[in-house]
């Protein structure tokens, strides 16, 4: 996966600080629209995702923006409120990766060096498997929903930003004020927090960002799958799946799931860009997307 | 040379060693006992689902029952389907060429599309050609494959009627399934190519070549090309993994028999024996790519070979 080949860590320490108003503008509306799109989804739709109606299949129009579906039940509402499920596991599950890729990447870049040997040789193990097998044999184990989805990409993105964190950490290691709270005997575990973490944030914030495109693609191929949400719950990837069966007829169905999964890829990864040439001067590619 | 293939392959024993371990470990970790997912609606009783653990060797000590699990796969032996009965190896290799076509295929693709489409973006920067190339690449990684597969269906098979849209077997019938999986690497490709290109472009050596009197197309296939394909080699090799489990995806949406429907199934039904033997195929199958792709990498850039 892309961020196992991420190169160039940064080693600045300053926080992130988009530099042009253009980002800013577009950080503040997506967040605005996360925000609607998780706390209050009643806003933007009118109807509930599940309230059908008489008109079956309806093609897009002034009455359903989106058509309808077998059901009567309308696109454009189930589009809007099946944003949930996606956002909650692909942001939850990056969220976990980065702490749990953190804690590993600096427990393995401070340990002796036996441990960091077998650390890293596991790491190289789980990153030989690609991520969505990993995603489905703990979903053969936990069971389809949300939450093993969430814990299915927390697992299997940790090990991609362990190996980046772990890398920077070496680096850092050798720098002068690290050595020097080594030398007035600062622990290992106060060197990592007081002084490796800050240095890591910049980092660890672009790393985790540029995942997130990518844990979008995850989390919907799973629920396509059918492992994530369950009808008549909306969510895009089973809604998109659903709707497949209907495709010579009715394209609508399908096709607007589908339209909000790409336009949220496209934003995460805008967004990632972004973040990266505002914080890496040298504009050095890190990997984003798949 | 000789040195640097030993080293590689020393590597690799390792991470197929782990892998084989975490495909051992799934057995335990999944809920419930094996015997009583086999048995699952016979109305067995304690008794024999204690004799079928017993015969499955579940009792022993867990390092026993590795031992055992190493020993039959170096024999070649992968269990038997909880459901069928039948040799998981026998099953799984049946699937696996149809699947490895695909994966084939859709690096072709990628290659196909993303270096030829990188290398005319990358040699000018700004043109109308390389901003094309840049929005084709952000959209390509954009849109998940099933969601092309299914875009591609409605157009070129419900509307136009030029590609079937479920496997009959012909060539014609893998086209869709292998555009839509390779178009999003085909942009991840476009991408680093042009990336490189521009770097190269700065380069002293190319400078040379031009006061040479070298034309550019010369510049562009000869020298530039070739030491962009390098970077190109390794990403298509780390991608190799997942370009085979979005095959796996792929081929449920085409109706294709292959490995993935048949692990899709498997997973649902809990059939680990058959979830183990995937595992493992696809695991040994990435190493060999990379360790081909390392091989390549070393045969071509010398510098590669000291690291």
């Amino acid at each position: 996966m892309a961020i196992a080949t991420a190169t160039a860590p940064l080693l600045t320490g300053s926080p992130p600080r988009p530099r042009s108003l253009a980002t800013w503008v577009v950080l503040a509306v997506t967040a605005a629209v996360i925000i609607i799109l998780l706390a209050a989804p009643g806003l933007i739709a009118h109807t509930g995702p599940t309230a059908t109606t008489d008109d079956i299949l309806a093609p897009p129009g002034g009455a359903h923006w989106f058509g309808t579906d077998q059901l009567g039940r309308d696109i454009f509402s189930r589009t809007v409120f099946g944003a949930r499920p996606v956002l909650v596991a692909s942001l939850l599950g990056v969220l976990v990766a980065t702490v749990a890729g953190v804690a590993l990447g600096l427990a393995a870049g401070t340990a002796p060096r036996w441990l960091n040997a077998v650390l890293m040789r596991v790491i190289d193990v789980l990153l030989a498997i690609p991520v969505l097998m990993i995603a489905l044999i703990l979903i053969a184990t936990a069971g389809s929903g949300v939450a093993s989805i969430v814990i299915a990409i927390g697992v299997a993105f940790t090990p991609g930003f362990a190996r980046v964190v772990e890398a920077s950490v070496r680096k850092l290691r050798s720098v002068e004020y690290v050595q020097a709270a080594r030398v007035f005997g600062a622990t290992s575990a106060r060197t990592s927090v007081r002084h490796l973490l800050p240095n890591l944030m910049t980092e660890v914030i672009v790393l985790g960002t540029s995942a997130v495109g990518w844990a979008v693609l995850t989390a919907t191929t799973l629920s396509f799958l059918g492992l994530g949400v369950q009808l008549p719950q909306p969510d895009w990837g089973t809604d998109l799946a659903a709707g497949a069966t209907y495709l010579s007829t009715s394209w609508w169905l399908s096709t607007f799931p589908g339209l909000a999964i790409t336009v949220t890829i496209l934003a995460a990864n805008f967004i990632g860009d972004s973040l990266m040439t505002a914080l890496d001067p040298r504009g050095e590619s890190l990997g984003s997307g798949r | 040379m000789w040195a640097f293939i030993a080293r590689r392959l020393a590597a690799a024993v390792p991470v197929m060693i782990g892998i084989t371990f975490v495909a051992f470990v799934l057995i335990h970790l999944v809920p419930g006992s094996p015997a009583k997912v086999i048995l699952y609606g016979s109305q067995a009783t304690p008794q024999q689902i204690a004799n079928l653990t017993s015969q499955l060797g579940l009792d022993q000590p867990w390092w026993e029952q590795y031992a055992r699990f190493l020993g039959q796969l170096l024999r070649g032996n992968l269990g038997t389907s909880y459901l069928t009965q039948t040799s998981v190896a026998h099953e799984l290799l049946s699937r696996t060429p149809s699947t490895l076509i695909l994966t084939g295929s859709a690096m072709v693709v990628a290659i196909v599309i993303g270096v030829p489409l990188g290398v005319l973006a990358g040699a000018r920067p700004g043109s109308f050609l390389d901003r094309a190339a840049r929005g084709v690449s952000f959209l390509g990684v954009a849109i998940p494959y099933f969601f092309l597969a299914l875009l591609l269906v409605l157009l070129l098979s419900v509307r136009l009627n030029w590609f079937p849209s479920l496997d009959d077997g012909s060539f014609r019938a893998l086209v869709l399934p292998a555009v839509s999986l390779g178009w999003g690497y085909a942009a991840i490709l476009t991408r680093l190519v042009r990336g490189r290109i521009i770097e190269e472009y700065r380069s002293e050596y190319v400078r040379s070549a031009k006061a040479r009197g070298c034309g550019e197309w010369r510049i562009l296939l000869r020298h530039t090309l070739r030491n962009s394909s390098i970077p190109a080699i390794t990403t298509i090799g780390l991608q190799f993994g997942n370009i085979l489990t979005g095959a796996a995806v792929t081929e449920v949406i085409f109706g294709r028999a292959g490995l993935g429907s048949y692990l899709a199934t498997s997973i649902t039904s809990k059939n680990i024996p058959v979830v183990q033997g995937a595992i493992i195929v696809i695991g040994l199958a990435y190493v060999l790519i990379n360790l081909a792709v390392d091989l390549i990498v070393g045969a071509v850039d010398p510098r590669a070979r000291v690291a």
